[in-house]
């Protein structure tokens, strides 16, 4: 493994950033598209279905290259407490987006809805049509979307910790090379 | 972001400010989003709320049209379909379909003689998974022109003011086509004599790629018998359940599905405006419904007929309707699959 490594590799950042951009849309889409009844909730809905797909897809990749090449160590002096925060809510993360999505796509299927990516192409169904099945998996969906978002806050909050407050090179770690670049000075 | 110099000699306490700002920031868009600071925003909840009865919803049912019985039979397409959508349903053959003829009510235990409007749901499953589902009821227009307009008809009509239904109408006097409509059409016997109007336009498409906008209605093989409200009541208040389950055991009954194309100019955002008489009509298959079961058990029971669940080769069109009913469906869905300990089940589970 890489100890030595003080910064992701370049696809894991670049993956890092596309998938919180993805990831934030998601969550915004999902309790705007349920909020709403104009029009603008199937254009929603159609873009939230694929969308999460294409996340399931990435954080396979995602997780592929993480057991691949590590993450850098974290800064020698952070609190142990602070440590374990990060790797717990790391771990949550990868939990999450890839549940999140297989929630989706079963919540849908025990339902017995086409799982229509788009026109014409639909994702095999993966449960049977079960009412009870159906509510589980849609609170699941439906919580966990909430704590994700709320850890997403604490996730932007802790990483602006390190850039703005401890400046140790926590941030740097995942900045785009531009931003880090600078950081390291 | 973070400012190029990293030794910036901004204080901690600024920086935590700026970090408390942006998580803010960050929640309070959400909020936003979901609608929680917008309390005048018309969400699937409030009309799905606006639709219970005045003693509360009935649990684990739907949350209209919440009295209702399932069939089987299947949809048999005799290929003229293809010459305006590419839908795989359309095409030359046969497809297993399960339906559910209903009330409009959110009443689970209304007397069949007490309810106007009627309504059946269908799912046609095309091959390769390409489903088809619609909702439609016996009136020939709907009674309001926009979903807001059906919100504020639920409120009128939920509400204790007595002028609330005058206001109501003053506002949206295109109810009143449809008030003429429920006071005048005759009533029918049986389920099997109803025709089921999709009022809503969609767009269909066919493998030319040329689009059209569409209406259809399911018209029943048996002639109608008009019944007053008041016989259909002496029957029973399970009357037309009872009825459609013997007749079909007896025989299957059977459906035209006709498709009226929409000349340019037709109103299609607007359900309560009729289209001329004159306009093309393709027919483009049989329905055949071949076995009735009660809901309990049914294969309809645990279905959606969200109107927006279309194959490849149809589309909603500009009309609003579809996309409100899809929202408000799915609450109504999540709510009664959530609430299977409510339902008076006969047995365990649905079968698939
Ligand atoms: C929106 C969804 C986001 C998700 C799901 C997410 C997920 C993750 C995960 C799982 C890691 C750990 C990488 C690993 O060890 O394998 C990580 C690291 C990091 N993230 Fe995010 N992130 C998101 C947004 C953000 C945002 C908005 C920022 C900053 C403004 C940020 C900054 C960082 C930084 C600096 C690291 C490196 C920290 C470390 O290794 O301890 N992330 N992120
Ligand atoms: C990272 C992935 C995903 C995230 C973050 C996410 C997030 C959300 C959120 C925030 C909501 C609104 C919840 C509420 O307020 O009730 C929602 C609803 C929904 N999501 Fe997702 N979602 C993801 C993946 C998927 C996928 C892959 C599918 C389907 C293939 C899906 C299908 C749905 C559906 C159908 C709803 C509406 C549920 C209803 O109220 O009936 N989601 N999602
Ligand atoms: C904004 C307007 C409308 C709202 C809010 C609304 C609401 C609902 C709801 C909540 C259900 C129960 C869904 C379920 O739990 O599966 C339902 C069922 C139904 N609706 Fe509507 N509806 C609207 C317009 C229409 C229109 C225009 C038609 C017909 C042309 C229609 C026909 C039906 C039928 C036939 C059912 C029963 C389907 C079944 O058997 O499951 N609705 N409606």
């Amino acid at each position: 493994m890489s100890a030595a490594r003080t910064r992701f590799t370049a696809p894991q950042r670049l993956l890092h950033w596309l998938m919180a951009l993805c990831i934030l849309a998601m969550l915004f889409i999902g309790v705007g598209m349920v909020s709403t009844i104009t029009p603008a909730y199937l254009t929603l809905v159609q873009i939230h279905k694929p969308l999460g797909i294409a996340i399931l897809i990435l954080v396979v990749i995602r997780v592929a290259l993480r057991l691949r090449y590590g993450a850098p160590a974290l800064p020698a002096d952070l609190p142990e407490p602070m440590k374990l925060a990060a790797h717990l809510s790391h771990l949550a993360f990868y939990a999450l987006m890839i549940v999140m999505p297989l929630l989706g796509w079963a919540m849908l299927s025990a339902a017995s809805y086409p799982v229509v990516l788009f026109a014409g192409f639909d994702l095999p169904s993966i449960l049977p049509l079960n009412d009870r099945l159906h509510a589980l998996l849609w609170d699941a969906h439906h919580y966990l979307a909430f704590v994700f978002f709320a850890l997403i806050l604490l996730h932007l909050a802790a990483a602006l910790f390190h850039a703005l407050v401890r400046h140790d090179g926590v941030f740097a770690t995942m900045a785009p090379g531009f931003l880090s670049k600078a950081k390291r000075g | 972001m973070p400012e190029p110099n990293t030794h910036s000699p901004r204080s901690p306490i600024g920086s935590l400010i700026l970090i408390g700002a942006v998580v803010a920031a960050g929640a309070a868009a959400f909020a936003y989003t979901a609608g929680w600071l917008s309390p005048n925003r018309l969400t699937p909840v409030k009309v799905v709320d606006a639709l219970a009865p005045p003693g509360g919803p009935a649990l684990g049912h739907r949350r209209n049209h919440a009295k209702g019985i399932c069939f089987t039979g299947e949809f048999q397409a005799n290929g003229s379909g293809t010459a305006i959508s590419s839908a795989a349903v359309f095409a030359t053959g046969t497809y297993p379909v399960i339906g559910r003829f209903n009330l409009a009510t959110p009443m689970a235990d209304a007397a069949d003689g007490s309810v106007r409007v009627r309504g059946l749901g269908l799912q046609i499953a095309g091959p390769g998974g390409q489903v088809w589902r619609t909702a439609m009821i016996t009136a020939p227009i709907f009674a309001v022109s926009t979903p807001q307009g059906f919100y504020a008809l639920l409120q009128a009509s939920g509400s204790k003011d007595p002028n609330a239904m005058k206001a109501f109408i003053g506002g949206h006097p295109e109810f009143l086509t449809f008030v003429h409509w429920a006071t005048t059409a005759p009533w029918t016997d049986s389920y099997a004599e109803d025709r089921f109007n999709s009022l809503d336009s969609f767009i269909f498409t066919n493998a030319a790629g040329q689009s059209s906008a569409v209406r259809w209605s399911f018209i029943p093989a048996a002639p109608p018998v008009s019944i007053t409200p008041a016989d259909l009541a002496k029957r029973g208040p399970d009357y037309l359940e009872t009825e459609i389950a013997d007749r079909v055991a007896k025989a299957p009954q059977t459906w035209t599905l006709a498709v009226t194309v929409a000349n340019p100019g037709d109103p299609t955002s607007d359900p309560t405006k009729a289209w001329p008489a004159d306009r093309r009509v393709v027919t483009v298959g049989q329905l055949v419904v071949q076995k009735v079961e009660p809901e309990a058990d049914g294969p309809c029971r645990d279905l959606n007929f969200d109107p927006t669940v279309l194959p490849a080769g149809m589309a909603t069109s500009d009309d609003p309707f579809p996309a409100a009913r899809s929202a408000a469906y799915a609450v109504s869905y999540d709510r009664r699959t959530s609430e299977a300990a409510d339902y008076p089940h006969s047995t365990t589970g649905a079968k698939p």
